[in-house]
Parts: C-alpha cells; structure tokens; sequence
C-alpha cells in the first residue's frame, strides 16, 4: 500500500479543486482561481495540470502523460511515475487506451473521444498579459468583454513580420464570449479544441484553472484579410510519412542534417506498426 | 440647445482635504473650456472627476449620449461608463507615457481603439492610423516604429492621434504641453488649434499656462483652492479679470 491519499493530495484541496473545475466546465474560458498547494515537483513542471489530474483520477482510470507530444521525456517519466505511486492508476502511452492525459504543449493527433479528459499544464493563463500586466485591469477585460487588446497583439505581429507570427499560444475565443490562451500548444493544435473530449487547463503557479467542455466553439483570433492559417510546414514524417501530423525537427548529425518526423511519438509507432513508412524507414524496410 | 455635458456640484475630498468642490457648469458642443489655476488648485482633480478616472464625492456629470440623450455618467455602471471612455471620449494624459502602450508600434497605438470597437481589417486600420500620424505631423515610415524612439513632443502627439482616431465627441486634455521645450510647445498648440477648428472638437483642457487657453478655449473656469473663483470668455476673463486671484494670476506670465 502507498503510504499517500490517493493521488497524494487530500480530499478536501481535491474537492476545492474539483469546484474550480465545475465552475470552468459552467463557464467556459473563463479563469477560476483556485489555492494551488505545493507539490513535490518544482513550477515549470506542471504542478498546475498535475493539482487537476489528482483531483480528476479515480482508481480505474488509465493515465497518459506527455510532455511536447512525447510519453518518454523526463517530465513526462516523472508525472506518469507520480501517479503510479500516489495513485496507482495505470498508465499507458496509447492514446486510445487512456481514459485521463496530462499534456504538455500538444494535442494528440488521434481524435479523443467522450470519454476521456485531456489535462493541459499551462505556464501563463492570462492572454492578455503581454500587454497589459495589471492583473486589476485584465480581470475587468475579461468581465466587460474588452478584447481590443488582444488583436493590437496580432496587429503587431503582422506590422513586424508581415503576416501573424504568432505560432503557439495562439488566442481564441470561447463560445463567442472569453478570450482564451490555449497554453503554448502549437497553432496546427487549434481547430483540434473543438472536440468531444473535456479539456482542462491548470495554471499551478498562477492558480487559475480553466475548462472546455465538449463540443465547445473554439474559434482562432484573426483579421479578415489575415485569417488565422493552422498549417504546418510542408513536410512528410520522415519514419511513418504522415503528411497531416504535427512534426518536430530533428538533428540528424552534425553537418546539418535534419529530419521531420512526428512529434506525437505514439501517433507515429501506431502508423509505423499498421505497416506506413516514411522516407528514412522505405530502404530499411525494402 | 442641450448642453453636451453638464457639471452639477461636483466634489472630491481627499480624507479632510478638499480636492475640488462646488463645481458647476455646462459645456456646449463644440465648444473648448480652459480650466486654470497654480498647481494644487485642483484642476487635475476636477478634470479626473469628469471623466470618471477619480470617484467624486457627489454631484452629477450628465453627458449627451447618442443614444439614450443627457445620462449622469457617475451613476452609469461601469461597462458602460468605460464604453464611453473608448467611444465617444478621449482623455489626453500631460506624460504620453501615461496615455501611450509604450510597448506597442505607432500604428498599433492610434489602432487600439478602432480594434477596441471591432475593426478587423489590418489593411483598413493600418491605413487609418497612417492618416492619423499625418494629421499630427508624424511621417508614415514612423508607423511601426515604438513611441520608447519619440520625442517627447512627437510622443504627445501620437497620444493625441490616438485618442482621436474613433472621432470622440468629448476630449479631457490634462496640462498637454507641460513638460515639453517651448518651441515644441508652440508647435503642439499649433497642431492642437488646427485639430480644434478642423474638427469642431468640444474639449475641457486643465493648464497653468495661459498662453495655452489663449489660444485653444473659448471660455475659462478659475480655479483656488478646489473651487472655481472665475469663469467667463477666454478673453474677457484674461484682459478684464474681475476676481483678484485671476489678476494675480494674469499679472504674473507675459501676456502673449
Ligand atoms: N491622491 C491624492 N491624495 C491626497 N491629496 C491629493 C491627491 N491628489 C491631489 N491631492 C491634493 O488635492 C489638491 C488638488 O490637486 P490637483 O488636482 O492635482 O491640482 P492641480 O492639478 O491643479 O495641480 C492638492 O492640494 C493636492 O495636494
Ligand atoms: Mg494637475
Ligand atoms: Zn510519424
């Protein structure tokens, strides 16, 4: 036996948690404040997804963690490990067979369904921050709907770089009402929002949690003649050859080699193991 | 005529201290009234009021809305006193950085409030600000440039663009070319009374430089100790002052 609470934390911060996260599933988009704890791993590790997966978790769920679409990263090792030994679930790297994710910085490529929760860890909540650090101030933004801000934002970007360069941490809007910072997920994950999983996010050192639930409208900021453009870049996964994955580049040696391939590494095995190959895998393969 | 703003007793104490009281008075579409008076008279204080940045006391700011006609604005709640604050005014802060992003490109600047209102055209906005930085003397190839490599006195004028770019019907100005040279001043005045007359533009500027209502108001308040001790046309005012702090005040700058 685990000498912890389930999921280390007690059961009265997990119910004050789950509170916060009713109350972002009733109001989606909008940031709920909630008295983070300390958690035996430092900020920056995603104490604020891991506070929510705790509250979320019961004993038959099944666990995945990944760390930029990644289940072998050290973060991700530590997390998934975390659970295993507070709470005991189990845990797995397939997407489909999990019934909880904890995520950093990606949406998995395969479709989730209704009965699963996607757990995102987010660094910086507030989407207007950049410009406005007054957190007096972005509050009553967000409580008069004052969103002009956000859009100087994108202005800016394109009067610098000639379109929005803004490629991760792309705001949207919430069911026509609360601009949103998806955490630094990458703009090709967007649309993905709209799906039939609950989503939520959690924000340890900030304390706020958030929440999508299924099916929310989750719509990229953008100007009309500068629309919000999701793609990636034109590449082939160099180990599946999928061509509608998000994809990492990757250092091949030190005379500049590089290669493309999914950054999703469970998206990837999956294509592999179904027999896809990719311009690296055709010649050992043949 | 219905006045487009009308001041009712306005006042504000800070603790024991008066800030301003007993303010009354109407200000007429079109229409520029100087506010005057030494510094710590209370003109910022009254002019904050106003626009609703500083709670007052008590009183009744009455604004002529577009829509709902003469509304008392201290007891609008507050979505819909800050929509105005967007819209229909302007407030121009004596330090730009006060009322500029610092952080944020010319054009982003004058673009806020368009954006702030719902346009969402890039091309549109970028081109309207272009004319707004025009309109101010600010050359286009400065449009992306951040006000942080302005001139104090180019900064208050893309302030002044920026607050102008939604066409407000009201603009509070606080002290706009204190702080500057003497020759930008001139220049910033210049500009100003251009703005003025082209536009039509009902103003309420607070200064401590007579030359400044000379030359921009039509009417003038006098302020002592928080409360007004004067009021009349700008002129009649400076060259007949009836009330003997006006005089001290009028005998004490080189008449321009
Ligand atoms: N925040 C404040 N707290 C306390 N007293 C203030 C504050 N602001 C202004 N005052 C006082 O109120 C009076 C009017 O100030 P102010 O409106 O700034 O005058 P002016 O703009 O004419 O220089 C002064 O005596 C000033 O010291
Ligand atoms: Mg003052
Ligand atoms: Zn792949």
């Amino acid at each position: 036996m685990s000498d912890y609470n389930f999921a280390y934390l007690d059961e009265q911060t997990k119910r004050m948690i789950r509170r916060a996260i009713l109350k972002g599933l009733a109001i989606p988009g909008y940031q709920v404040p909630f008295a983070s704890r300390e958690m035996p791993m430092p900020y920056g590790w995603g104490t604020g997804g891991v506070q929510v997966s705790a509250a979320t978790l019961t004993p038959e769920d099944t666990l995945k963690v990944i760390d930029q679409g990644a289940d072998d990263t050290t973060n991700a090792v530590s997390i998934r490990k975390f659970f295993e030994k507070t709470a005991e679930v189990g845990t797995t790297t397939e997407t489909s067979a999990a019934t909880v994710i904890q995520t950093r910085h990606r949406i998995p490529e395969e479709d989730l369904s209704e009965d699963q929760i996607l757990v995102y860890q987010v660094p910086i909540p507030e989407p207007l921050r950049f410009l406005e650090p007054r957190e007096t101030e972005t509050r009553k933004m967000h409580a008069l709907e004052e969103y002009g801000l956000m859009h100087v934002k994108l202005y800016e970007d394109i009067a610098k770089h000639g379109h929005i360069a803004t490629s991760y941490a792309y705001p949207v809007k919430v069911e026509d009402r609360y601009v949103m910072d998806p955490s630094p997920i990458p703009k090709f994950d967007n649309p993905k929002m709209e799906m039939s999983a609950i989503q939520l996010f959690g924000a340890g050192r900030e304390q706020r949690i958030y929440a999508l639930p299924p099916y929310t409208k989750v719509v990229s900021l953008d100007f009309e003649d500068h629309p919000f453009d999701p793609s990636k870049a034109p590449h082939a996964c160099a180990l599946c050859g999928a061509e509608d994955s998000y994809l990492d580049e990757v250092i091949t040696d030190d005379k500049g080699g590089r290669m493309f391939v999914c950054s999703d590494t469970d998206y990837c095995e999956k294509r592999r193991a179904e027999g896809h190959t990719g311009d690296l895998t055709k010649e050992t393969a043949a | 005529m219905t006045p487009l703003l009308s001041v009712k007793d306005v006042a504000k104490h800070y603790g024991n201290h008066i800030g301003c009281t007993d303010v009354s008075f109407d200000l007429y579409p079109g229409e520029v009234m100087g506010i005057v008076g030494e510094s710590g008279s209370g003109k910022s204080t009254l002019l904050n009021c106003l626009a609703g940045h500083l709670p007052s006391d008590k009183g009744e700011v009455i604004f002529d809305t577009r829509v709902d006609g003469p509304k008392d604005t201290l007891k609008m709640s507050e979505p819909e006193r800050r929509m105005l604050g967007r819209t229909d005014w302007a407030f121009v802060h004596q330090h730009a950085r006060d009322g500029l992003r610092m952080g944020v490109s010319a054009g982003g600047n004058v673009g806020e409030r368009l954006m702030a209102v719902g346009a969402r055209n890039y091309a549109d906005i970028r081109s309207e600000a272009v004319t707004w930085l025009d309109r101010v003397e600010i050359s286009e190839d400065r449009v992306d440039d951040r006000p942080t490599t302005f001139s104090g006195g180019m900064q208050q004028r893309l302030q002044i663009a920026r607050n102008l770019v939604t066409g407000p019907r009201l603009v509070f100005m606080d002290e706009p070319t204190g702080g500057l040279d003497v020759s930008v001043q001139a220049r910033l005045l210049d500009l100003l009374r251009g703005l003025v007359r082209d536009l039509g533009l009902s103003a309420i500027i607070v200064t401590h430089d007579l030359a400044v209502v000379r030359l921009l108001a039509d009417r003038l308040m006098v302020m002592k100790s928080g409360r007004v001790v004067e009021t009349g046309l700008t002129d009649q005012v400076l060259d007949d002052p009836q009330h003997s702090y006006t005089q001290l005040l009028v005998s004490s700058v080189l008449q321009v």
